[in-house]
């Protein structure tokens, strides 16, 4: 099987798209001449055109509140996002409109678009530019959010997210831009709302999403190799729609449970897990659940300290420490 | 804040109302006798719906916001009456005249003001919130200025599907100061859409008029200069005048796929809402002037009934008509059930309404 990095992969995904289905659209800041700010969509201007792969101003709340009018009439539009925190300035066309529309119209309108783009903290940015906004936007009834951990997973969610019929937002990772992993070349997806195993064990189980998959997995290792502990390791994938039985069947089968997320405490995405696991798994529980999150405040600039306020895996070590204790 | 130095208002308006100066304008000399009839009996049409929507509010049957369009009648039929298999439309929260214009019934249309299931949202949108995507009406939406962008969408979808034809983008005056509005004007210039930005410029936003809202050289469509639109201005108490004018429009969205931001002067004789007790920011004088002498129903009856299109007895049959049909739709949403406790659930996700093989996607996707 091909290895490929994960951003050759968001761009394998958009390209296969972009042939199967001449409704598919890219569009973004920087996407087409600039070959995209981070790269993802290099190369797919000079393939598809500027028909297909287009350069908009630097008008979050016009261009997506553009790219839902026009889903609404079948196109497809796959709009990214700088970063997710620009989505801020365009809160009222990604919630209101692309959230509402099907809703207040009594089912008869489609919105069937894509917001992609990084939404991750531990680039030495400031707060400004560091927000994770997927329990924010998960939220909302109407949308979905996906948040691919691997070159795998990145692929087949946003294919999946493309031929979707309703608003999903993926939300990817600068610092997983260049992890590479195998990904297959034919046609696959990844369905929504389908959690994976990405590591078995019979210790501990860790949930997370994105990155912090990755630091998790970093962690069960150590844990492993230094601490004789075999840790189950469960990626989410999918914020929303939620894969719950894969969760509770793994605490069914360890017992204690970790939760580890790059967003702050507070309404976090784990703050639903924990709920979650205590009303239906609560008597499977031997320990009470613990969290690791962002250190609770605006992200911090100075790199050495943004290291510590999200977690890593010496956080990630030392919390599943105190579930086994 | 200095006022402007001159307002530029259509030359029309600063004229007493008479005779249309545009009943020989090809668009409408063009029109057959026929066609002239069910324009004018669409405008009563709007009119008596919504006046009996004010029965049905004062009967405490319509919850939440009603914000009325009577005395605006003639911008969304002079507008409407022109529009294409090809050309869409979209507009704010005072939706109604839109909405019958297109051709949504008044039964669907009240049902939904009462939130019964037979409601055109099945109960679930209200006032606000109207859609016939059938119709190409998208909507009803209800923040300000925030259906600017989706209308210039919708204008680039036409034109990307290599259509010809257009999107309508409406709202009202006080939306012309929402960041929104100004990114789609310039989405639209840049990329040459064929959208037409319809400013309804009643005179107030909300209870604010416009010298205290908004800073202008003089009107709120020369702001299109700025991002080299073409623009206009209309009278809208007069029907003739906004489909001639908004023709052209039209045709520079057809022919050139060009952008064009047509401000119409129209006005509003009921509050901003019906929660609006309209006591503050205007005076009644001011409301009785524009009801007895630019009322865009009874002008356009008068000129129908010079060209001997209608006589008086046709125009009162026309109204009373329009009266039992809204007297029946009132009837109709009465007699309609509510959406049930398990409808509060769907509608939100298209798979989870379209559960079958096809469907790839897991997982819980809406929460207890």
């Amino acid at each position: 099987m091909p290895v490929m990095s994960y951003r050759e992969a968001l761009r394998a995904a958009m390209r296969e798209e972009l042939r199967r289905d001449e409704k598919v659209v890219l569009m973004g800041e920087e996407v087409a001449q600039f070959n995209g700010a981070y790269k993802v969509t290099e190369g797919l201007l000079k393939e598809f055109g500027p028909k297909r792969v287009v350069d908009t101003p630097i008008s979050e709340a016009g261009f997506i509140g553009l790219g839902i009018g026009a889903s609404m009439l079948g196109i497809r539009p796959v709009m990214e996002l700088m970063f997710w925190s620009f989505s801020y300035v365009a809160l009222d066309q990604i919630v209101n409109n692309a959230g509402n529309i099907r809703y207040m119209s009594g089912g008869l309108i489609n919105c069937p678009i894509v917001i992609r783009g990084p939404a991750n903290g531990g680039t030495n940015v400031g707060a400004t530019h560091s927000h994770t906004p997927e329990a924010v936007l998960a939220s909302h009834p109407g949308i979905k959010v996906v948040c691919p951990a691997t070159p795998y997973d990145a692929k087949g969610l946003m294919k999946a997210a493309i031929r979707d019929n309703d608003p999903v937002y993926v939300m990817e990772n600068t610092i997983l831009y260049n992890d590479k992993g195998e990904v297959p070349e034919d046609d696959y997806v990844v369905p929504l709302g389908v959690a994976d195993v990405k590591r078995a064990g019979d210790d501990l189980t860790i949930v997370a999403h994105g990155r912090a998959v990755i630091t998790s997995l970093k962690a069960a290792e150590i844990l492993e190799s230094e601490h004789g502990v075999s840790v189950e390791v469960v990626d989410l994938r999918s914020i929303r729609p939620l894969d719950e039985e894969t969760v509770l069947a793994s605490v069914r089968k360890t017992h204690r449970v970790l939760l580890v997320e790059e967003n702050k405490p507070f309404c976090g995405v784990d703050a639903q897990i924990a709920y979650l696991i205590q009303s239906r798994a609560f008597d499977e529980l031997d320990a009470p659940i613990h969290r690791v999150s962002s250190v609770d405040a605006p992200q911090i600039y100075c790199k050495r300290l943004e290291d510590q306020q999200i977690p890593n895996p010496a956080r990630v070590v030392a919390e599943a420490l105190k579930v086994l204790a | 804040m200095a006022k402007p130095a001159v307002l530029t208002h259509p030359e029309s308006l600063k004229r007493p109302a008479g005779p249309s100066e545009y009943a020989k304008n090809p668009v409408n000399a063009g029109m057959s006798k026929a066609e002239k009839v069910a324009l004018y009996t669409k405008m009563a049409r709007i009119r008596h719906f919504e006046q009996r929507c004010i029965r049905v509010y004062q009967q405490g049957k319509i919850g939440g916001f009603l914000h009325l369009y009577i005395g605006q009648e003639a911008v969304a039929a002079g507008t409407i009456s022109l529009l294409g298999k090809d050309d869409h439309l979209i507009t704010g929260y005072r939706d109604h005249g839109h909405a019958l214009m297109v051709g949504m019934s008044m039964n669907e249309c009240m049902a939904e003001l009462t939130g019964k299931v037979t409601g055109c949202s099945k109960g679930k949108g209200g006032s606000m919130h109207y859609f016939a995507p059938d119709k190409n009406f998208w909507g009803g939406h209800g923040i300000v200025g925030g259906q600017a962008p989706l209308g210039t969408g919708l204008a680039y979808a036409v034109k990307y599907l290599g259509r010809k034809g257009s999107c309508i983008c409406y709202m009202g005056d006080g939306a012309v100061n929402q960041g929104a509005v100004h990114e789609a004007y310039n989405l639209a210039a840049l990329w040459d859409l064929p959208v037409i930005f319809v400013i309804e410029n009643n005179g107030y936003s909300m209870g604010t008029s416009q010298e205290r809202s908004t800073a202008h050289p003089g009107c709120l469509a020369k702001r299109a200069e700025g991002y080299g639109m073409a623009w206009d201005v209309v009278n809208g108490h007069d029907v003739y005048e906004v489909r001639a004018r908004a023709a052209v429009a039209l045709r520079r969205a057809h022919e050139e796929s060009k952008p064009t931001v047509l401000e119409i002067f129209t006005y509003r004789y009921y509050g901003h809402s019906m929660a609006d007790p309209d006591k503050t920011y205007r005076d009644k004088e001011e409301i009785k002037e524009y009801r007895e002498q630019k009322d865009p129903v009874l002008l356009f009856e008068k000129e129908l009934i010079a060209e001997k299109v209608l006589t008086p007895q046709k125009a009162k049959a026309i109204n009373e008509a329009a009266m039992e049909e809204a007297d029946a739709a009132a009837k109709f949403a009465d007699e309609s059930p509510d959406p049930t406790p398990a409808d509060v659930t769907k509608d939100i996700y298209w798979e989870e309404d379209n559960r079958g093989p096809d469907t790839s996607s897991r997982g819980t996707i809406i929460f207890e």
